[in-house]
């Protein structure tokens, strides 16, 4: 593989295509990563949107988009990348578009519908080979809707629909591995608040065919409880605990780009925010936050193990 | 041209054929699935250039199909029955989208109970849809309407998807002769993809389906494609005169049949119609002024043809291969609303459902339901709209339930 263009954080674009002033919450981390993945693709990229927050990116007359936009529905965004690949190809074989037309095409989902309704058209996708980046922004949960529970909502999380003490009982979906284990062309896990990581890996995704996964951890103020000033600081405690490992596939291999030292304790992550203060207040649930930290714990062993 | 004798599914295959579709996203579902594996042995035998990929579930099919046609190419998909309603959502959806398509569905009728035999409440389904509607009698109309409703389709002023309708079994799987056009000829018709301003390339962008905030320019977008499925009625009209001049057949949007001095018209769309021409025939030959009127285009209701075909009548009678549960036949309320008004409007509009799940509809039953209309016509009272069912149909349904040792049989249906 080529070197990266970018190499430290002043390498880092500074095109700024994504217009400003959109409908997103303040502090929004999937805003974030959305401006940067545009930069670092370009112009010539069109994103095919699944119902969710980002829907509301384009209102009718209005779109940061300098390039094209198509929204589908919630559950076949995939879909919608494979016919506007495909006629895209067919296109291109018959001469009726040049090469210098031809576009990027991008799924932009939330969690909510890549973990739900969208998993099996994604699947599916993933199984032809179809070449495209989905580009998923996690806040885990129905963030558009008032964040009720979604198949990435984390064990233990308070969410509109999971109000009871000690959150959530179930566990996070697990799309970077079902994403793998279909081996495709490449998988990455990447953050806004890691930008020269997100960078790179979006420019080994452009420059790639076939499915790619690019999963970004999308820390949510109005879903999660916190202000937006501390968004890409609460970002940075998901790594720096472990609780959101930076990891990409390629090659047909996982390959953790960072490993936390000294990784921090769980709270100091889940204090900063409304969500997990159950955990906390009005008495410390040992049990809850001892089984976070486990399957974190748990985590990284394996990882080292398999460094080892 | 040459004549051969063809299935409807065969047909319809040959239809994409001449239509030189670019493209195919593709799901099985009987009774339609012939149609995609026809397609696919001329793709893989190089007697066709067009690029087929098998999608997941007929929602991703219809979701690839209004974005492939939004890219720029000529697109082509089938379905049926489960498949339609599983997709639902985005037939509403490449509706607004104004992407110029043809999906064929085959008829079947909706679960449950789950059947593979033919009936119209999934064509029924999409009605409102916003997707423009033909419905096909016979395999030789399968051919046609397909070139037809590409031609309506990619007009500027339309631009919206054409759902071609056939029913299973007795069209999709019975053979009939039909001319098929020759390839130039069929050119001439259909010339190649018409391309619009707002398709997806490089360097042009466009944003497509994005959200809106209030109701006047929801009600905008909702209007324009209520008027651009109006409009389709002035395209038809003038592709099909095209085609009648190419082919040497006429498309009417109503096909009247011995209607012109009817006294009674059955209404009835589809393959079933042909068993109506039969019994009106019979009828004729009994000395009963009897005649069928048979949408061929119910959307748009090409409401003027309509009223021309029945205003004057003394009597109706709507024969729905349909049901609403609650309501009656589908086609009756339509019929009604377009009747309604008229100074000469018939004093007998009856409402009928047969055909459901492949149930044969006899000649028997036409000249029953004749006699109901001429009785309506001469004591002024409309009865009830009528579920057919006889008497051995009813016996057999009786063994059925002893066998499966249904303690307590349901209300007695009407024989």
């Amino acid at each position: 593989m080529t070197e990266s263009q970018f190499k430290a954080a002043r390498d880092l674009p500074s095109n700024h295509l994504l217009g400003s002033g959109t409908a997103m919450c303040a502090g929004c981390g999937g805003l974030g990563a959305v401006r940067e993945v545009y930069d670092v693709l370009g112009e010539n990229t069109i994103f095919i949107n699944a119902a969710g927050c980002m829907t509301l990116l384009s209102v009718y007359p209005f779109t940061p988009f300098r390039g094209s936009w198509l929204y589908t529905a919630m559950a076949s965004a995939p879909a919608g990348a494979q016919g506007v690949r495909d006629a895209l190809d067919i296109r291109l074989a018959q001469g009726t578009l040049t090469k210098d037309e031809d576009l990027q095409v991008v799924v932009l989902t939330g969690d909510g519908s890549a973990g739900g309704m969208g998993l099996s058209a994604t699947s599916a996708a993933i199984d032809r080979q179809l070449d495209f980046i989905y580009l998923c922004y996690d806040n885990e949960g129905y963030g558009n809707t008032g964040q009720q529970t979604s198949a990435a909502t984390p064990h233990g999380a308070r969410t509109a629909t999971d109000p009871q003490a000690g959150g959530l009982p179930g566990r996070k979906k697990d799309l970077f591995a079902i994403w793998t284990a279909n081996r495709p062309a490449y998988a990455a896990t990447a953050l806004a608040a890691e930008p020269l990581d997100l960078a790179r890996k979006i420019e080994t995704a452009r420059d790639l065919t076939g499915p790619r996964l690019i999963l970004t951890l999308a820390p949510c103020p109005t879903g999660w409880g916190f202000e937006p000033a501390r968004s890409v600081e609460i970002g940075r405690l998901a790594v720096r605990t472990g609780i959101f490992p930076l990891k990409e596939y390629i090659d047909g291999r996982v390959v953790h780009n960072r490993i936390p030292h000294p990784r921090l304790p769980v709270e100091d992550y889940l204090k900063t925010q409304q969500r997990f203060a159950h955990l906390f207040e009005p008495r410390r649930d040992e049990k809850r936050i001892g089984e976070i930290q486990a399957a974190v714990d748990a985590y990284w062993q394996e990882v080292e193990e398999n460094n080892a | 041209m040459t004549r051969t004798l063809l299935t409807g599914n065969a047909a319809a295959a040959w239809g994409a054929r001449l239509a030189r579709i670019d493209y195919l996203p593709a799901f099985p579902i009987t009774p339609q699935t012939e149609i995609i594996e026809t397609v696919s042995r001329w793709i893989a035998d190089d007697e066709m250039r067009c690029r087929m990929v098998m999608l997941e579930s007929e929602h991703s099919m219809l979701t690839a199909a209004g974005a492939a046609a939004s890219t720029g190419v000529r697109t082509f998909t089938a379905t049926s029955s489960q498949g339609l309603l599983y997709g639902m959502e985005m037939l509403y959806t490449i509706a607004g989208w104004r992407v110029p398509l043809v999906l064929i569905n085959v008829s079947r009728g909706l679960s449950a109970p789950i059947t593979l035999e033919p009936d119209h409440n999934d064509i029924l389904a999409a009605r409102d849809s916003g997707c423009l509607q033909f419905h096909c009698a016979t395999c030789q109309e399968v051919v046609d309407a397909i070139l037809i409703a590409y031609r309506v389709a990619e007009q500027p002023q339309v631009r919206l998807p054409v759902i071609v309708n056939l029913d299973g079994f007795s069209l999709s799987f019975t053979r009939e002769p039909v001319s098929l056009p020759d390839d130039e000829t069929a050119a001439r018709f259909l010339p190649a993809f018409r391309h619009d301003a707002g398709e997806f390339r490089g360097g042009r962008p466009a944003s497509k389906a994005v959200a809106v905030i209030g109701g006047g320019a929801y009600s905008y977008f909702r209007y324009e494609t209520h008027l651009a499925a109006m409009a389709a009625i002035d395209a038809y009209g003038e592709a099909t005169r095209d085609f009648e001049q190419l082919f040497g057949r006429r498309y009417p949007s109503i096909e009247c049949y011995r209607n012109d001095d009817a006294e009674i018209s059955f209404v009835m769309i589809g393959s079933f119609a042909t068993k109506a021409k039969e019994a009106v025939d019979r009828l004729r030959d009994a000395g009963h002024k009897v005649g069928l009127v048979r949408p061929f285009m119910l959307r748009p209701l090409p409401e003027a043809d309509l009223r021309a075909a029945l205003d004057g009548k003394a009597g109706i009678a709507v024969i729905d291969q349909n049901l609403a549960p609650g309501r009656g036949g589908i086609l009756h309320g339509e019929v009604t609303s377009v009747l309604y008004g008229l100074k000469t409007r018939p004093a007998a509009l009856l409402s009928y459902i047969g055909g459901l799940g492949g149930r044969d509809i006899g000649v028997e039953e036409f000249f029953q339901i004749a006699a109901d209309v001429r009785a309506a016509i001469a004591s002024g009272a409309t009865p009830a709209p009528r579920l057919l069912y006889t008497q051995s149909e009813l016996t057999d349904m009786r063994k059925m339930q002893a066998v499966a040792h249904v303690e307590a049989a349901g209300e007695e249906l009407a024989s």
